[in-house]
């Protein structure tokens, strides 16, 4: 279980947000929107520790991540998968290789074991036959999928993904959608989706935060969502041209 | 203020690597991979500036010396005694400052924005013992067996030149050579080279490692990364000459 508890970060003298409290319970698909700026990756990368707070903490399985010492941090590094805004992948390997990168470092395996690893992990998100191609022959749909499958390699239990369908086109977004609900069911994983994509959070999460006017402005489920008053957020989601 | 800030961080980042050197099984690939992109690929350039630097040198002490009673040998040993404890390594640290500071800061600029180094630290890697430790280890290895390809190219270009010029017989240019060497020009030449590499490598790590804002951010880290080369291989060379000398 992850605990989000009173956090507040600023960057010199800019406040990004103050007091924001989640909880994210096992299984759980959180989605965290808001506007542009509004903080959301920043809140993110919290979580894996990539950012330190001003205050606050945040508890995983109770146990308070910015108090850890390096060794400890990186094995709780190794239990998050990330997908990265633009997938991140390391442009000098190919795909294949991208995927199997922490397995070559953070496992055992041999060789036929990590062939085995990365082909399960790239079968996982529909991508069976990539070969030898670097990232820069991938489309943006399948440089996503990529990234997911690097992300789910080492058998994560949480997945972080930042802003999972931005910069694609309607047709693959809901791929990527169906791939995060495929990711929560078949690995039973608790996932945290970074969007500003309704459509998204309506198909993918559980509870909706919604960060504004630097604060954790409305925090509950997708039912509450759809019959809430709370007037930034329904304006936010009328922006979306979705009706709830 | 900025200032303050940079050299801060610059610090922290070469303890860091420091720090983390010993973790030689995560970057040992990374350093191998370093020591032929700084230091072999490097080599045609290196050669070529040597070689011209000691062609040009031995036509213009030649020219500059024209009084007789001036033995010829005196320009062997002007040219490489220069080579030895200035040139080689002043040039080749000036030539890679652009060659190997402008890539590492690019690369690791690039991973920067791209959030390739933020997607290293969330799998679990240490960033700076990935991408910092080698390229600087490569760079401190390197720079000294690229200091000795470029005095051994520069006293070929001096001897070429003596040749075609007609200024001096080989023979004489060799013996000057020969008459003003000690080792302890050549260690001189060395450290040079392994500050050089340093300087190099890690201004170089830290430009690429905080650029930010895209495209543009890479270009500016990228040029700062050559230029902050250049200028803090002059001061070191100065420093190093005042101490050693």
């Amino acid at each position: 279980m992850i605990e989000i508890k009173n956090l507040t970060k600023s960057f010199g003298k800019n406040l990004v947000w103050k007091d924001v409290s989640i909880d994210i319970h096992p299984g759980e698909t959180l989605a965290i929107i808001g506007k542009s700026g509004s903080g959301k990756s920043v809140l993110m990368k919290h979580l894996n520790v990539l950012l330190y707070p001003d205050e606050g903490e945040v508890l995983i399985d109770g146990e308070n991540v910015f108090e850890m010492r390096y060794a400890r941090l990186r094995k709780l590094r190794q239990r998050f998968g990330v997908l990265f805004q633009g997938a991140a992948l390391f442009d000098s390997i190919t795909a294949f290789e991208n995927v199997s990168f922490p397995l070559r470092y953070f496992s055992d395996f041999t060789e036929q074991e990590i062939r085995n690893r990365v082909l399960e992990s790239l079968d996982l998100v529909n991508l069976s036959d990539i070969g030898n191609k670097s990232p820069a022959e991938l489309s943006g749909g399948m440089r996503k999928r990529v990234g997911l499958a690097r992300a789910i390699v080492l058998k994560p239990d949480y997945l972080l993904y930042d802003e999972p369908t931005s910069g694609l086109d309607p047709q693959t977004s809901n791929e990527i959608n169906d791939l995060i609900i495929n990711m929560a069911e078949t690995l039973d994983i608790t996932s945290v989706v970074i969007t500003h994509d309704m459509h998204s959070v309506l198909r993918v999460a559980d509870k909706v935060a919604f960060l504004d006017e630097q604060k954790l402005s409305w925090y509950g489920t997708i039912d509450e969502m759809k019959t809430s008053d709370h007037k930034a957020l329904k304006a936010f989601v009328k922006a979306s041209e979705y009706t709830i | 203020m900025r200032l303050f800030i940079d050299v801060g961080r610059y610090c922290r980042l070469i303890y860091e690597a420091i720090r983390s050197s010993t973790e030689f099984s995560m970057y040992w690939k990374n350093l191998i991979n370093e020591m032929v992109k700084t230091g072999y690929d490097s080599l045609p350039i290196i050669m070529l500036a040597g070689f011209f630097t000691g062609a040009v040198m031995t036509i213009q002490t030649s020219y500059q010396l024209v009084a007789g009673f001036i033995p010829a040998t005196t320009i062997g040993s002007i040219v490489s005694q220069s080579l030895l404890i200035e040139l080689a390594a002043v040039i080749s640290g000036l030539v890679l400052a652009g060659r190997v500071g402008a890539r590492i800061a690019t690369e690791l600029g690039t991973m920067s924005v791209s959030e390739q180094i933020d997607a290293l630290e969330s799998m679990g890697f240490n960033s700076v013992t990935f991408l910092v430790m080698p390229r600087v280890l490569a760079g401190v290895f390197m720079f000294p067996i690229i200091y000795v390809t470029a005095v051994v190219a520069g006293l070929l270009g001096g001897i070429a030149s003596a040749l075609m010029t007609g200024a001096l017989p080989v023979s004489d240019f060799m013996l000057g050579a020969r008459q003003v060497f000690t080792p302890a020009d050549v260690s001189f030449g060395i450290i040079k080279s392994f500050v050089f590499g340093f300087i190099i490598t890690s201004i170089s790590c830290f430009k690429g490692y905080f650029a930010t804002g895209g495209a543009e951010g890479v270009g500016k880290a990228t040029t700062q990364a050559a230029v902050l080369s250049c200028i803090y291989i002059l001061l070191a060379d100065f420093v190093l000459a005042f101490v050693l000398l």
